[in-house]
């Protein structure tokens, strides 16, 4: 049976909701399953990628095979059996396509089926979108009006070869190959992701986006983000991600790096919605991610926004290392978890510099039988004088067999900084949903009611197109969750 | 025909025996007041009604509308056009009123077929019976009912049973924690309510409240029960000598 329509049916067999559960009946190119040196000089060669990226990956390759998975995390999961993963997976023909005429139609139908046209006339205003479909980026929108301002917008596996000083000046600058196993796996075998070089004194005349989509069975999915915003300059990003859903666990591990020069600023926003697995654990995405930005220069801002619904287990700690005097690092989180989903995220915020400012705001909320940690770091070095620090962490626990944890960590080596931490824990109580229901709202849109309510401080960061989708999606992600 | 009829009604909660044996009927236009020591039974009797899942309901039935409901769920009886004012309204940390009125306003529409408001005329209506009930704009930008006063809160209930627009409309000592203004204010608020085609059961201690929304008939509850009905003076008689005439006479 086809892929397309085996799935299609189990959908439909399946009582969860997850809408994104589809998958696509393409015509791929594929690399045998499993990983060694070939592999990666293969990938490299299908990018037709110069030496020195391959150097470079060989490198990484090297490094990983002397690293160990790291197991500190509250996370539970099988062993991962790296040989037995297709690293690369991409759909036939969409090597050097021009225009949008030349895309598959199967493909567009996809990402309209997620509601994502990349049609440029029916896209969402003032979004440019770069879709990267497994392995590799199929199509990047409205290019010419960015290209105009001097801003490029393009799947990194293009920059490597278009913009070479830039992507060798800043790749691994954030996020070492050997900064964990999973960015040293990354870097071996990344695939594609976006490149964003924002010049000097440009405000980014519309949202940037990448959506990414895991389809191909058995496949990992690496991407790779870079983003650089010169000095005086601003970005907007948004990165969304669904995958199809399926019985055995899939692999994502990507790494992205945001570097802000004097005065820049680049607001990073993800709404992560990977298949979390059924009701009953089976399946779903093992998302373990390393998102890190260097505000590098004074005065500079790094933003994370993330609403995190899916996967079966989550892995992330965007953070920011703020080396400029006066830069900010922030951090907003909601992290949702249900039925048997884990989610181990947070941030870290690494004081350089004089005067820094970092804010962490984090929403868990945990349902079913999860289990939501936030871990954060706040440290801060001798030289950041007078740097501050407020982190506020709440959890909000629906039903009792769910558990929320808070491991704050808080280092302070110059007495003129100031940090503060407050962290509170409540429960969605008998008597809140019987109020609700009482007035005639049905007991889920009692808890996305009280659910959207409790991260409403994170969720107004979200660029106003996509704060509406997150609310629904939220309601979507506790269904079932009471009663 | 009743719109609501309570037939022989038991109710407990664990081993407590609560509402034993209560039968009332309610027509459309009428307004009944319940009255009864502490303990008697009324907040519970509204709780069995609205569809509290605490409760063990042995023996009886409760139409709303020719419709037994004892089997249906709160959201679906709520929609069904029954309200509940609490005696106690519930916090909602991190929901506004305004959010809050928006979501049951819309949620009650779409179960009557009519399409959702939004926008202007959405905050129109509310401001429009907010404003009869002397609630200020903030207040509905404050989350539900977190740091109300007693009154805001009495009058926060009376508010979202204006945007409802029930059949039947139970209110739980509703004159309690209010001042004599908030009385006047709620008092009027609820007379206004008054319709034809209404039903309201209103439950308290004091003929205060009653001298704003006069009563059709009084009922006397003791021990979980009715035990004796008549007109407005009974109220007047149970204010002047309390409850022991009908302890003892009965
Ligand atoms: N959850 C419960 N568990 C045990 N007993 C309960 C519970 N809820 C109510 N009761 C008991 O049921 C009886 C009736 O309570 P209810 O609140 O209905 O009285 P009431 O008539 O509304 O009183 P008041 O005039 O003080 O408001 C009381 O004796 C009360 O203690
Ligand atoms: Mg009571």
């Amino acid at each position: 049976m086809p892929i397309q329509e085996e799935t299609i049916e189990q959908v439909n067999l399946a009582t969860s909701k997850y809408k994104y559960g589809f998958s696509t009946d393409l015509e791929v190119d594929k690399a045998p399953k499993g990983l060694d040196e070939n592999i990666i000089r293969l990938i490299s060669s299908k990018k037709n990628e110069p030496e020195w990226m391959l150097d470079w990956r060989l490198k990484a390759f090297e490094i990983w095979k002397k690293m160990k998975e790291p197991e500190w995390a509250k996370v539970n999961y099988p062993k991962i059996d790296y040989q037995d993963i297709y690293y690369y997976s991409a759909p036939k023909n969409t090597e050097k396509l021009k225009s949008l005429d030349e895309v598959d139609p199967e493909l567009l139908k996809t990402y309209e089926k997620l509601g994502i046209p990349l049609n440029e006339q029916k896209a969402l205003a003032g979004v440019a979108v770069d879709a990267v479909f497994d392995s590799v980026s199929v199509v990047t929108t409205f290019r010419k009006q960015l290209e105009e301002k001097g801003v490029i917008f393009c799947p990194i596996s293009e920059a490597i070869k278009t913009h070479p000083e830039l992507v060798k000046k800043y790749i691994g600058s954030v996020i070492p190959r050997h900064d964990n196993y999973f960015s040293a796996l990354n870097s071996a075998v990344f695939t594609d992701g976006s490149f964003v070089y924002i010049p000097k004194g440009v405000r980014c005349p519309m949202e940037l986006s990448t959506y990414f989509r895991i389809n191909e069975k058995n496949t990992g999915q690496f991407e790779r983000t870079l983003i650089i915003a010169d000095d005086d300059s601003y970005v907007s990003y948004l990165e969304g991600c669904t995958a199809p859903q399926r019985d055995e666990n899939q692999l994502h591990a990507a790494v992205v790096e945001l570097i802000t020069h004097d005065n820049a600023e680049i607001k990073y926003s993800t709404v992560q919605n990977w298949f979390p697995g059924d009701e009953n654990g089976k399946g779903g995405i093992f998302n373990f991610v390393t998102k890190r930005g260097s505000c590098l220069g004074k005065n500079s801002k790094i933003s994370w926004t993330q609403v995190e619904t899916g996967s079966a287990v989550t892995w992330k700690y965007p953070s920011c290392i703020l080396h400029g005097d006066n830069s900010v690092g922030e951090f907003y989180s909601v992290a949702i978890t249900n039925n048997f989903q884990q989610a181990d995220t947070g941030t870290k915020m690494i004081h350089l510099g004089k005067n820094t400012k970092s804010t962490i705001i984090s929403k868990g909320i945990s349902a079913g039988k999860s289990q939501n940690t936030y871990r954060g770091k706040v440290l801060m070095q001798p030289g950041a004088k007078n740097a501050r620090n407020f982190t506020q962490c709440d959890s909000l626990l629906i039903g009792d067999k769910c558990g929320a944890h808070t491991i704050p960590y808080i280092t302070s080596k110059n007495p003129s900084a100031n940090i503060e931490h407050e962290a509170t824990t409540s429960k969605i109580s008998e008597d809140q949903l019987f109020y609700c229901l009482s007035r005639g709202l049905s007991e889920e849109e009692a808890v996305s009611l009280i659910v959207n309510g409790f991260c409403k401080e994170v969720m107004k960061e979200l660029p106003m197109e996509f704060s509406v989708e997150a609310q629904k999606l939220i309601g979507i992600s506790l269904e079932g969750s009471v009663g | 025909m009743s719109l609501l009829k309570i037939e022989d009604l038991y109710a407990s909660i664990g081993d407590e025996k609560i509402l034993n044996g209560l039968s009332l009927q309610i027509n459309a236009g009428e307004t009944h007041a319940i009255m009864g020591p502490n303990g008697s039974g009324k907040s519970t009797l509204s709780y069995v009604l609205s569809g509290r899942e605490d409760y063990d309901v042995s023996k009886g039935s409760v139409f709303l509308d020719s419709k037994e409901i004892l089997d249906i769920e709160a959201d679906e009886r709520s929609r069904l056009g029954l309200f509940l004012a609490f005696q106690y309204p519930i916090e909602l940390p991190g929901v506004t009123g305004m959010t809050f009125l928006r979501t049951i306003i819309n949620s009650s529409r779409v179960a009557k077929n009519l399409p959702e408001l939004e926008g202007i005329e959405l905050v129109k209506l509310i401001r429009e019976k907010a404003a009869e009930l002397e609630i200020s704009q903030d207040m509905l930008k404050r989350f539900v009912n977190v740091g109300f006063s007693g009154g805001e809160k009495k009058r926060f209930e009376i508010l979202q049973m204006a945007l409802l627009d029930p059949k039947i409309a139970v209110l739980d000592e509703t004159d309690s924690g209010l001042d004599v203004d908030a009385l006047r204010i709620v008092g009027k608020g609820v007379t206004n309510l008054k319709s034809k085609d209404r039903g309201m059961l209103v439950i308290t201690h004091y003929q205060r409240l009653l001298d704003h929304i006069i009563p059709d008939f009084v009922h006397i509850m003791v021990k979980g029960k009715i035990i004796q009905s008549g007109g407005p003076d009974l109220a007047k008689l149970v204010e002047k000598e309390g409850y022991k005439s009908f302890l003892n006479g009965n």
